[in-house]
């Protein structure tokens, strides 16, 4: 098992997790949305080829009401 | 009269510009922007709720992106580099949409710009191909600067955000429009209709706000309000205002040809 990040907190996940599996997983696949890897953006198109590495802090975010 | 306003090369025929949050729900957010007649609308990129059911109704189903155009903010960033991150966020959000408002905050009672964090942030968007509308104080100096820099639009405050306090300083704003080229927006500060239309009497290209049209008893009649009162502002500005006379009347009426008084 690793240990992610996503926006703030802790996720196991298992050691062969790569993001389009953690998308699938929390139910954003098809959803739009953005995200960060330490940092660095990772276009949606590179989700499948992205693993994940224990520690990595993740950010997912959405367009929200905003002025 | 075709009077288009044009940001980084693009033609918008509404002045109004509105922010989408602070409303009740959806609907309302939907109806006040119709009424509002605004085509740039504002939106915030925050981190995805977790807990949350991912197939609640969201912002972009309400405000479609094809019908609106998008301008993601950096609001409750307190530093370029997290402004930076954040544009970027939204750039990959909204399929390589440039089109962006950088705001960074310098105090959380005020909400003051922080210029010297908007400047690098404003350096390296546009860097990176971004389209940066900037919200600013009412500096002169700054302002061009940022124009300098490559932003598409100049925002400075008319005065605090979400205050309603209207145009406090008229003179700074036309020192600013004095100075640069590209568009001036007044963005916060506007309390009501007649604040935008000021705005947009002293010269400005538009006006950006949020907290009136939400923040009002009847968020879809001030919307509307708000979209006269720009229009209104507009053609005032380019009509061209009659001098003011200080002190001086100068009737309506002929002088002459007046009926003689009965006793004399």
């Amino acid at each position: 098992m690793i240990t992610v990040y996503i926006n703030g907190a802790a996720r196991p996940l298992a050691d062969s997790c790569n993001i389009a599996a953690l998308i699938a997983e929390l139910g954003y696949t098809g959803k739009r949305i953005a995200l960060e890897r330490n940092g660095d953006i990772v276009p949606r198109s590179s989700y499948a080829e992205t693993p994940l590495k224990d520690g990595d802090k993740l950010e997912i975010v959405v367009a929200v009401g905003g002025g | 009269m075709n009077d288009p306003l044009i940001i980084a090369g693009k033609n918008y025929t509404s002045r109004l510009l509105v922010g989408t949050g602070k409303y009740r729900d959806f609907t309302e957010t939907r109806a006040a922007l119709d009424a509002s007649g605004a085509e740039i609308v504002t939106v915030a990129i925050r981190r995805t709720n977790l807990g949350q059911n991912p197939n609640e109704p969201s912002l972009l189903d309400a405000v479609p992106p094809s019908k609106f155009t998008y301008l993601p903010n950096t609001a409750g960033c307190y530093t370029a580099d997290d402004a930076v991150r954040t544009l970027r966020l939204a750039r990959e959000l909204l399929d390589g949409h440039s089109l962006v408002k950088l705001e960074v905050l310098g105090d959380p009672q005020s909400l003051y710009p922080n210029v010297i964090e908007t400047l690098a942030a404003a350096k390296t968007l546009v860097n990176e191909g971004f389209q940066v509308m900037v919200y600013t104080s009412d500096d002169p100096i700054i302002a061009k600067q940022l124009e300098d820099i490559g932003c598409v639009a100049i925002m400075p405050l008319a005065s605090l955000i979400g205050s309603g306090m209207g145009i406090l300083n008229p003179w700074n704003l036309q020192l600013i429009l004095d100075k640069v080229s590209v568009p001036v927006i007044v963005d916060a500060g506007v309390g009501t209709a007649s604040d935008a239309a000021i705005a947009m009497e002293l010269g400005c290209a538009g006006v950006l706000m949020n907290t009136a049209i939400a923040g009002a008893k009847n968020p879809v009649l001030m919307a509307s309000a708000m979209k006269q009162a720009t229009e209104a502002g507009r053609s005032a500005y380019l009509a061209g205002r009659m001098p003011k006379k200080l002190y001086s009347a100068s009737p309506s009426s002929p002088a002459a040809g007046i009926i003689a008084p009965v006793r004399s």
